[in-house]
């Protein structure tokens, strides 16, 4: 679960299970944040189909043969849309190809608030699976009412129910009619034995409409008189603008059909793309911001963040921590950093919106059509049913980037320009200096060892800035609406629990206190692919590491002294035994590293092999494995996929990646500023995934990332003897 | 100022009436309603707007319409035979499911296209050498390169 402000519904008992009390747990701050794992139960509707618990909600059954599902979701590269068409197949018998998926609309398909936190699997799809198993029970009691016939006698068969010789297609059997009936537990789901397309590695079929250059994007769509539109952002968070020469630039790019000024967003709609690409350069370049407060000098970041005023919290505390300096054998401690980090979509944001005869339409890569909706709504004093917000797939996005922001500023264009479709492209510089980034955070940790070399004692603290600040239905988290004439601000903190994510170590020790303070940094922050479990478990893993070393024992073996959990056992087992006959030549090593997504979701263990040469400072990454359990597997390649770019990304972000800012605003504003990995950066990869039926299947987007720093840092001590505590990876950098 | 050129496009000449400066990519996306070349940076930092221009990888986001006339431009549409058949490498892509956004994916066929082309075996440093200038977000490389291998085998065993 992921900013729970908006997600409706989880069971109680699984929200419970993965929130621990933290969504309501500032008032109930006694209680430990984090919870225990737990046997996967089957005693309630998952929570979206709770409510909206009719068939036709989630499944329309199409004169075509077809079956159409309805998700609230949108495809963001992870392949849930494929995923999704497989739960429905299954259930219904059918080809998984003769289901189409209806990403997520307002006013069609289910509010599942954000598309966000690895619960789409989980949450979305589990939706589908028990939709998709009432609507075959209730297909099939029509049918033998309709034949007279025992329903044992009959069968689905590809769209289609048999019975004898009685034959009718779903479209026929219902004569018009959609299933209104509500989803009602108990449902009889099929046998997972029997299971032809969940599990398998089905083929992406939007792969192939990629590679034919078939329109996919919200970046393709053209709509009929459809003009094009730029911003111009201020240069700085805050500014205000002094001086905007319409007449100037008017003159200098004659395709110029409105500027639209409002307070201090500035915006200009041409008729065609370059139009607007030229008027936005030439305003930069003559607009005069008034700027406020300058932001700090980041050349000691770590320090400053930790400096900040902050709030503390206990996340969670066992036994007696204050033994710890009193008590035998040997401690440890040590401190880590990661910075601010950015989703660098390769697709700066972009969106449509259509003002016509009242009615505000909205085309979006957004992750939350419903939240957006209701931001924007506000924003624009309009009525809800006057705003209408369609998920269209946009580029990668690993969290919240500019997808929101650019949707709300070309709500306030098109509001401007009615009667046409405004298409609003971000430019690269608009994207990487103005999206949301992934929090800095300063961790720090201690523990002792007794005479045996357990861990007796553990503390730790993290200093973290908010891991979402979504929209969630409050415009003041929208650019746009904080820089209108009357404008909102910015609400005071985001969903914080995002900074303690896996703050807690997923290993038995006996006495353990770990507090998070939250402190409000000089970047906007949102949610980044996996929140604060990156940093916290890069610091956890790493400083596994430096304890095993310490009592004297193999890293693996140390963990797996620690773990009690056996599907925890078996992957770091799995990766022991994967990479047992790895021998690195010199200058190289080999780093581990696990972890639990959230404590109760993904097990991940992740190993790297790279080389280090302390003269050059050059870090050469060459294979990375990773051991993935996410319950049931829903695809196959879907998972793997999923682990392989996961941990290309996160070794990106650990060896190279650091937004960079100076006392105006943030400077990394393109690729060379910002870089990321390339070709000649990539390691090879190797997912296995201990696939578990009988577990409830859980989303794998998030799992290998924190692994994955920490087992490059891991790795890289193990080549070149130099431990890096503070990222991104710099040999030269004295710590 | 706009001014009528003819530039040739999949083996079929456009006549576009447009500022003779407009960067190529637009002219695609917009007067010729191409999907494949993406915007990505405008800088020709990220690759996502590559197009063959007379069968060599070349980003289109900055090059000016007017200088690609008369030369031989080729998008991710024009790689796909007429009947629907797609290109080596568009198969390895789909038969390795090198994707995950996707959005990189022109700009990754487009090169590794050109790449074959210039050489028909690349050993591991001329594909990665190759492919240098694109970027991927989503960590895909790893099936790419896969993908690259097996089209480089079956076009030219």
């Amino acid at each position: 679960m992921n900013e729970p402000t908006t997600t409706p519904a989880l069971s109680r008992r699984d929200f419970l299970k993965t929130a621990g009390c933290l969504s309501i747990g500032f008032s109930f701050a006694c209680h430990p944040l984090s919870a225990a794992p737990q046997p996967p139960l089957q005693d309630s509707l998952p929570g979206p189909l709770r409510q909206q618990p009719q068939i036709n909600a989630w499944l329309e059954v199409l004169e075509n043969g077809r079956v159409r599902v309805l998700t609230g979701k949108l495809e963001l590269g992870q392949g849930i849309r494929t995923a999704i068409a497989q739960v429905a197949a299954e259930e219904l018998d059918m080809d998984s190809n003769h289901v189409e998926v209806h990403l997520a609309e307002t006013g069609r398909t289910p509010h599942e608030g954000y598309t966000a936190g690895s619960g789409s699997i989980e949450n979305s799809a589990m939706s589908v699976r028990y939709a998709a198993a009432a609507a075959r029970q209730k297909l099939l009691a029509l049918a033998a009412q309709r034949w007279n016939k025992p329903v044992e006698q009959l069968r689905l068969a590809d769209g289609k129910i048999e019975g004898g010789k009685d034959q009718l297609t779903f479209a026929q059997l219902l004569n018009g009619t959609q299933l209104t009936d509500e989803v009602r537990l108990p449902v009889t789901l099929k046998p997972k034995s029997e299971y032809r397309w969940v599990g398998k590695a089905v083929p992406r079929a939007d792969i192939e409409k990629m590679v034919r250059a078939e329109p996919v994007y919200v970046q393709d769509l053209r709509l009929p008189g459809m003009v094009h539109a730029r911003v111009v952002r201020p240069l700085a968070y805050g500014a205000r603008l002094r001086s905007f020469d319409e007449a100037a630039l008017k003159k200098a790019v004659p395709g110029i059909l409105k500027t639209v000024i409002n307070g201090n967003f500035v915006g200009i709609i041409t008729t065609e793309e370059y139009e607007a690409v030229q008027a936005q350069l030439m305003a930069r370049e003559q607009t005069k911001w008034e700027t406020t407060k300058p932001l700090p000098d980041n050349q000691n970041l770590a320090e400053f963040i930790k400096k900040l005023p902050s709030k503390s919290r206990t996340v969670k505390e066992t036994g007696d921590v204050k033994t710890l300096e009193s008590s035998g054998g040997s401690s440890l401690k040590a401190r880590y950093f990661k910075p601010y980090h950015m989703h660098g979509s390769i697709g700066p944001s972009c969106a449509v919106a259509l003002y016509q005869d009242g009615k505000l339409h909205i085309w979006t890569h957004s992750q939350g059509v419903y939240p957006l909706q209701e931001a924007v709504k506000k924003m624009l004093n309009l009525p809800t049913e006057a705003v209408h917000v369609v998920g269209v797939p946009g580029s990668g996005c690993y969290g919240h980037n500019g997808a929101d922001d650019v949707a709300a500023d070309a709500a306030l264009l098109a509001m401007a320009y009615p009667g046409k479709p405004v298409r609003l492209q971000w430019s690269r510089d608009d994207e990487h200096g103005w999206e949301p980034y992934g929090s800095a955070m300063q961790m720090e940790a201690e523990a002792r060892l007794d005479a045996s070399g357990k861990i007796t004692h553990w503390r730790y603290d993290v200093w973290t800035d908010s891991h979402s600040t979504r929209p969630g239905g409050e415009p003041g988290n929208l650019l746009a609406a904080r820089s209108i004439e009357k404008p909102f601000s910015q609400p005071s903190s985001g969903y914080s629990g995002g900074g303690y994510r896996n703050s807690e170590p997923y290993y038995a020790i006996p006495n353990l206190k770990v507090d998070a303070h939250f402190f409000e940094g000089p970047l906007r922050v949102s949610a980044l692919r996996s929140l604060g479990a990156y940093g916290n478990v890069f610091a956890i893993e790493s400083f596994m590491d430096e304890l095993a070393e310490k009592a004297g024992k193999d890293p693996l073996e140390f963990r797996l002294r620690h773990l009690e959990d056996e599907r925890a056992i078996a992957v770091v087992k799995k990766l022991q035994e994967l990479t047992r006959s790895e021998k690195g030549k010199p200058g190289e090593g080999i780093g581990y590293a696990f972890s639990r997504y959230k404590n109760v979701a993904t097990y991940c263990a992740v190993a790297a092999r790279v080389l280090a040469d302390p003269k050059t400072s050059k870090v050469q990454v060459l294979k990375m494995w990773s051991v993935i359990d996410a319950g049931e597997v829903i695809n196959l390649d879907g998972v793997k996929n999923q682990t392989e770019g996961g941990m290309i990304q996160a070794a990106s972000w650990t060896l190279k990646e650091e937004v960079q800012f100076d006392k105006q605003h943030v400077s990394s504003r393109d690729w060379s500023s910002y870089p990321i990995f390339r070709f000649s950066d990539v390691p090879e990869t190797e997912v296995v995934v201990i696939n578990r039926p009988d577990e409830k299947p859980l989303g794998a987007g998030e799992a290998a990332q924190g692994p994955t720093a920490a087992a490059l840092v891991n790795a890289i001590y193990r080549a070149c003897g130099q431990r890096i505590r503070h990222l991104p990876v710099r040999l030269d950098r004295r710590e | 100022m706009k001014a009528r050129l003819t530039i040739e496009v999949n083996q079929k000449r456009h006549t576009v009436e447009v500022d003779p400066a407009t960067p190529l990519l637009y002219v695609l996306r917009n007067n010729l309603q191409l999907n494949g070349p993406k915007y990505g940076c405008g800088l020709e930092q990220c690759g996502a707007c590559m197009v063959l221009l007379d069968g060599k990888a070349t980003p289109s986001c900055l090059l000016p319409v007017e200088t690609s006339i008369g030369k031989a431009i080729v998008t991710l549409e024009g790689l796909t035979q007429p009947g629907g058949k797609l290109h080596p490498v568009q198969r390895a892509f789909v038969e390795q499911q090198a994707a995950q956004c996707g959005y990189c994916l022109n700009g990754m066929v487009i090169s590794a296209v050109s790449l074959l082309t210039e050489q028909k075996h690349p050993d591991e440093t001329a594909i990665r050498k190759g492919m240098e200038r694109v970027l991927c977000r989503c960590g895909t490389q790893s099936r790419i390169l896969r993908a690259i291998r097996q089209a480089a085998n079956e076009s030219n065993p």
